[in-house]
């Protein structure tokens, strides 16, 4: 078994880890530090519930090993507004009724918040697109994308 | 379920890697950008003894025009390739390709050369390199072959690559005058692999006939395949959607597909007709023949 010393940035704050090679990003991030708004779901990459960006993209954390996160920069959803107070998004979602059961609610936040960042003024469809990679098995999505077209449309005035 | 434990290498440097890899010898794994590797690993239908990751190498993440043509290096990633930046703008193909692989957070990690070694069938970039006749850059610690595309793709999963092999890049010409490209495919949801992809490159003469036309299927066997008896019925024909519906109705198509739970072998067939007809008139309307609307 190979482990390896990794540091890492994890919503602004540096960790440094002892990691096995076959340790994934998922994995060190839920059992080791744990942030548990990183959600496992499917464990294979398509279902989304594990999204973080790294360096501002939205990876699957499932599919990472963590030797890969060293020296990058890991944002959960957590890390997108200071302790207590929430981001635009996150108060979109909640005024729009966005979430039920909420699992896949980290992950869409995440994902909606690099495509914002990319495409500031889309249009209904591409906030479709712009999330089909993350799964809502509540089906809810007519909501989520209220909630981000709104977060887009707030950021405009 | 956690992968398995394996020895882990991270070369800074190819020559380091490709030593690495003669080294080891059997039963390694290369990993890329992992968007196959890490589930084949969690999954555990992969239990390799080693893993060499490449991520470091940065002299494999270049695109440069070549001979009329591009080299794409092998850890350029899908995300780059679909942003379609520099060099990239000489072949509308391949951000159009790139779009449809997986989900965005693939595309961030997953690596073109990546998707070629692994050579899944379903998968767009065999597909693409395919149609347009690419070439593999293979280096080894002895050093450098260039394997053709056709000789490439030996089977499910399965590559002309040696175990102490690494994939480069890929080289694909690029006709001069007036051609066009497009790629369709049929998946049940968003993100899916494709049941089949169709990539088509059609090539105008001066009168505005079809001078060449190429057509790759993905989804139709254990590899991707050109529609061979099509693309030679339609050379000298007008670019028309008739021709191009007769043409793929009554040569053979050369495909071999399975039918399993997601579509019958005869669907396939069905999709392979469509989607390539769809591919080829779209492809010679931006090559600038009036091909009329897809259906």
């Amino acid at each position: 078994m190979t482990e390896l010393s990794i540091a890492f940035t994890l919503n602004g704050e540096r960790r440094e880890r002892r990691v096995a090679a076959h340790q994934t990003l998922l994995e060190v991030l839920r059992d080791d530090l744990g942030a548990v708004e990183v959600k496992e779901g499917c464990g294979e990459g398509v279902c989304g519930t594990c999204t973080v960006l790294l360096d501002g993209e939205p990876v699957s954390a499932c599919l990472l090993l963590a030797a890969r996160a060293a020296g990058r920069e890991v944002t959960t959803v957590r890390g997108l507004a200071p302790a207590g107070e929430m981001h635009p998004l996150q108060e979109a979602f909640v005024a729009h009724g966005a979430a039920q059961c909420g699992f896949c609610t980290p992950g869409m936040i995440l994902t909606a918040h690099a495509f914002l960042h990319q495409h500031p003024h889309p249009g209904r469809e591409e906030i479709r697109r712009a999330i089909s990679g993350n799964l809502c098995r509540c089906t809810g999505y007519t909501k989520i994308i209220d909630a981000i077209e709104a977060a887009a449309a707030a950021r405009r005035d | 379920m956690p992968a398995v434990d394996f020895d882990y290498y991270a070369p800074a440097t190819l020559p380091e890697a490709l030593t690495l890899l003669a080294d080891l010898g059997e039963d390694v794994k290369v990993l890329a950008g992992g968007q196959s590797l890490v589930p084949m690993l969690t999954m555990r239908l992969a239990r390799p003894r080693a893993v060499v990751d490449i991520h470091g190498l940065d002299e494999l993440r270049g695109v440069h025009r070549r001979d009329g043509g591009l080299e794409i290096g092998a850890l350029v990633r899908h995300r780059s390739i679909e942003r379609g930046d520099g060099p990239l703008a000489a072949c509308p193909l391949l951000p159009e390709a790139a779009s449809l692989i997986g989900n965005v957070r693939v595309r961030a990690m997953g690596t073109i050369g990546g998707s070629l070694a692994h050579a899944d069938p379903a998968a767009e970039w065999p597909a693409v390199v395919r149609a347009l006749d690419g070439v593999l850059v293979v280096r080894g610690r002895d050093g450098e072959r260039t394997i053709p595309a056709a000789d490439f793709f030996t089977g499910i999963l399965s590559t002309a690559l040696r175990p102490e092999e690494l994939l480069v890049a890929v080289r694909l010409s690029l006709p001069a005058g007036r051609a066009g490209y497009a790629i369709e495919e049929f998946s049940r949801r968003a993100g899916d692999f494709a049941i089949i992809a169709a990539v088509a490159a059609v090539e105008l003469d001066a009168a505005g006939r079809v001078a060449r036309a190429r057509v790759a299927i993905a989804g139709g066997g254990p590899g991707p395949v050109r529609l061979a008896a099509a693309e030679q019925a339609l050379a000298g024909a007008p670019p028309s959607e008739e021709t191009f519906r007769e043409a793929l109705a009554r040569a053979p198509l050369e495909i071999e597909p399975d039918g399993d739970v997601h579509a019958s072998a005869e669907y396939r067939r069905h999709l392979t007709r469509v989607l390539a007809r769809r591919a080829l008139v779209r492809a010679a309307s931006r090559a600038g023949g009036a091909a009329g609307t897809p259906r």
